[in-house]
């Protein structure tokens, strides 16, 4: 929870900042857009988190959220019900290759999600073959899903709140969850104790894809037009977030509403930048440092945590 | 060791299948020395790259951070170019500053001791980001010809590429530095069990802080090259570049484990690779395919190993 607070203190002063400088930043069409703005990279976080608990990692989620917006914006034309479900089909296909390869092949996951970044995003322009598919094709009942919302809420917020409200309670409550954890901070006493760890890695990586599916179709709602490229580099802004958000990269250790608050926090200073007059190319670097600021902080805890329980356990035996 | 002869002799019939199929496919085309002399410059930038990065894989860390370098590179040599510094000053400077970028992550891993992957995706945004602060999205052009003929033109009397020159002198002290001294058994050994390294007296923290400085300079002439060959600088060149590296690295037959590879592995693999980008693109497929094709070499080459033998989880 402290992880999760400072993140929140962090926040508060970056949108005060800026708050003072333009008014308008803190406006309801401010906050509706900062919060939009975060949706996509937040959604894709959730994924994201259960994989690096597990001590592994996905690259390949910028691909999977491109193929699967194409796929969905160019079935549209067919049936737009179909559509939303061959989107999300799409992903968890995607997820399911990553999962076999990593979870029940033992291959590391760097090396698979790297591979299949580029087969995913390969097929992704074998499919499109240069073809861009804009909001005239569309209909305006599912953009109005990217735009839309209901007593203020936006759909996208309402349905990204959700989805992490679930992968919470879950990673939380569920034996399943707290599994991933284990798997995470010591892979060898995990499989000692019983746990199948090959299964419940594949699962992160399913799930990962498939909710990169969700996010690939919501994509297409938000954004109206497509091409081969969307989502491309994305991966790195999701790893950040969840970074950035404590969740650490060594697995064991981190929360879905951290990295998600990661995400929003980013999201934030790039808006904030803008607000502010800062050219946009300190952005990145900017989110590099922060990046590697949040590391460093989170091992500099880490170590100052085993410190203390050796002290403690020092004290018990003596 | 007979696993890794064979991945290599695999690696071998592969290029030699590349290069019959490509000329067959592209009807001659592809082995005249005008089209060697474009595989050999295009694979030039991302060859230098892979040989520093091997060492740091075989020392079980990574460096994602090396396209940024080489694009902070190429910005910085616009920048200084138009404040009117010659070439001459600007060049040793550019590597200097590729050393310190290497320095940074380096004392960030060994200092700190950060997990490298993390390190260095916030150094790949950083250092990108700093190209972008100095360069903004101009682009540098108006380098005079005697310099940009370094890419553009072949050593007289052959079709090789200047930069391919470069690459082959960089490829002999790499591999000597990795198989052939101290400090290459001490940057295996690193790889295979560091703990083990470091009680047998190996200083473990210093080697891996050389490998990222050396991996920063390499990928600051690699900047330089990229630079000169498409005579523009700009803070974008070299985006997404890693990939292809860690690829070529991989496809080697290097364990992303640590402790396993050989300079002779990856050289064979850009090979592959910067011969199969050609004869594709010569044959008119898109690029996009070519990435597809090189994301299946990869997969492939990571799991042939992993199901005729099982590696033990995590680093050994």
């Amino acid at each position: 929870m402290i992880r999760e607070l400072g993140i929140l203190i962090a926040l508060a002063v970056v949108v005060a900042v800026t708050a003072l400088v333009n008014t308008l930043f803190l406006s309801g069409q401010g906050i509706r857009d900062l919060l939009l703005n975060a949706c996509l990279v937040a959604l894709l976080t959730v994924g994201q988190t259960m994989v690096v608990i597990t001590r592994n990692v996905d690259l390949s989620v910028g691909s999977v959220l491109g193929l699967s917006a194409f796929v969905t914006a160019d079935t549209f034309a067919v049936n737009p019900v179909l559509a939303i479900v061959v989107g999300l089909v799409v992903g968890a296909l995607c997820g399911l290759l990553n999962g076999v390869l990593v979870g029940l092949g033992r291959v590391p996951s760097l090396v698979v999600t790297l591979g299949t970044l580029s087969v995913f995003r390969g097929l992704d322009f074998m499919w499109a073959q240069g073809r861009q598919i804009n909001a005239a094709n569309l209909p305006d009942g599912f953009l109005a899903l990217g735009s839309g919302s209901v007593l203020g809420l936006p759909y996208l917020v309402i349905i990204t709140v959700l989805v992490l409200a679930v992968a919470a309670l879950h990673l939380g409550s569920y034996r399943s969850g707290r599994e991933l954890y284990a798997i995470g901070s010591n892979p060898e006493a995990a499989v000692l104790v019983g746990i199948p760890v090959g299964r419940r890695v594949f699962t992160t990586f399913l799930m990962s894809g498939t909710v990169a599916g969700l996010a690939g179709v919501l994509a297409v709602a938000r954004y109206g037009t497509v091409d081969a490229t969307v989502g491309t580099g994305l991966e790195l802004q999701v790893i950040s977030a969840v970074v950035v958000g404590g969740v650490a990269i060594f697995g064991g250790s981190g929360t879905v509403v951290g990295a998600a608050l990661g995400a929003l926090l980013l999201s934030t200073i790039g808006s904030a930048l803008e607000v502010v007059h800062i050219a946009q190319f300190w952005q990145q670097a900017i989110t590099g440092a922060l990046l590697i600021a949040a590391i460093a902080l989170d091992r500099s805890v880490a170590l100052r945590v085993a410190a203390r329980l050796r002290r403690q356990s020092r004290g018990v035996s003596a | 060791m007979k696993t890794l002869l064979r991945w290599e002799s695999a690696l071998f019939v592969l290029l030699v299948l590349v290069v019959v199929g490509g000329s067959a496919a592209t009807g001659g085309s592809f082995l005249t020395d005008r089209g060697a002399f474009n595989v050999g410059s295009d694979l030039a930038v991302m060859a230098l790259i892979a040989l520093p990065l091997t060492l740091v894989i075989v020392a079980a860390e990574i460096d994602l951070s090396v396209a940024s370098v080489l694009g902070l590179s190429s910005a910085l040599i616009g920048v200084l170019w138009n404040d009117g510094w010659p070439l001459e000053a600007i060049l040793p400077f550019v590597i200097v500053v590729g050393a310190v970028c290497g320095a940074v992550n380096g004392f960030l891993v060994t200092k700190l001791g950060l997990p490298s992957l993390a390190v260095t995706i916030g150094s790949l945004a950083l250092y990108r980001g700093l190209a972008f602060v100095v360069l903004g999205d101009k682009a540098v052009a108006d380098f005079p010809d005697s310099y940009t003929q370094f890419g553009t033109t072949p050593v007289p009397g052959t079709w090789i590429p200047y930069p391919i020159v470069l690459f082959v002198v960089l490829a002999v002290v790499f591999g000597l530095l990795l198989h052939a001294t101290t400090f290459g058994r001490a940057v295996f050994a690193i790889g295979a069990n560091e703990e083990a390294a470091r009680f047998s007296g190996i200083r473990v923290k210093r080697t891996k802080f050389i490998l990222f400085v050396l991996t920063g300079a390499v990928a600051a002439l690699a900047g330089i090259v990229y630079t000169l060959r498409f005579a523009s600088a700009r803070a974008d060149n070299g985006t997404g570049l890693e990939l292809e590296v860690v690829t070529a690295v991989l496809l080697g037959g290097v364990s992303i484990f640590g402790g396993r590879g050989t300079i002779g592995g990856v050289v064979l693999a850009t090979l592959v690779l910067g011969g199969l980008t050609d004869a594709l693109i010569l044959d008119d497929v898109a690029t996009e395919v070519v990435t597809l094709v090189t994301g299946i070499l990869l997969l492939a080459s990571v799991f042939a190993p992993a199901v005729t033998h099982r590696p033990t989880r995590g680093t050994p």
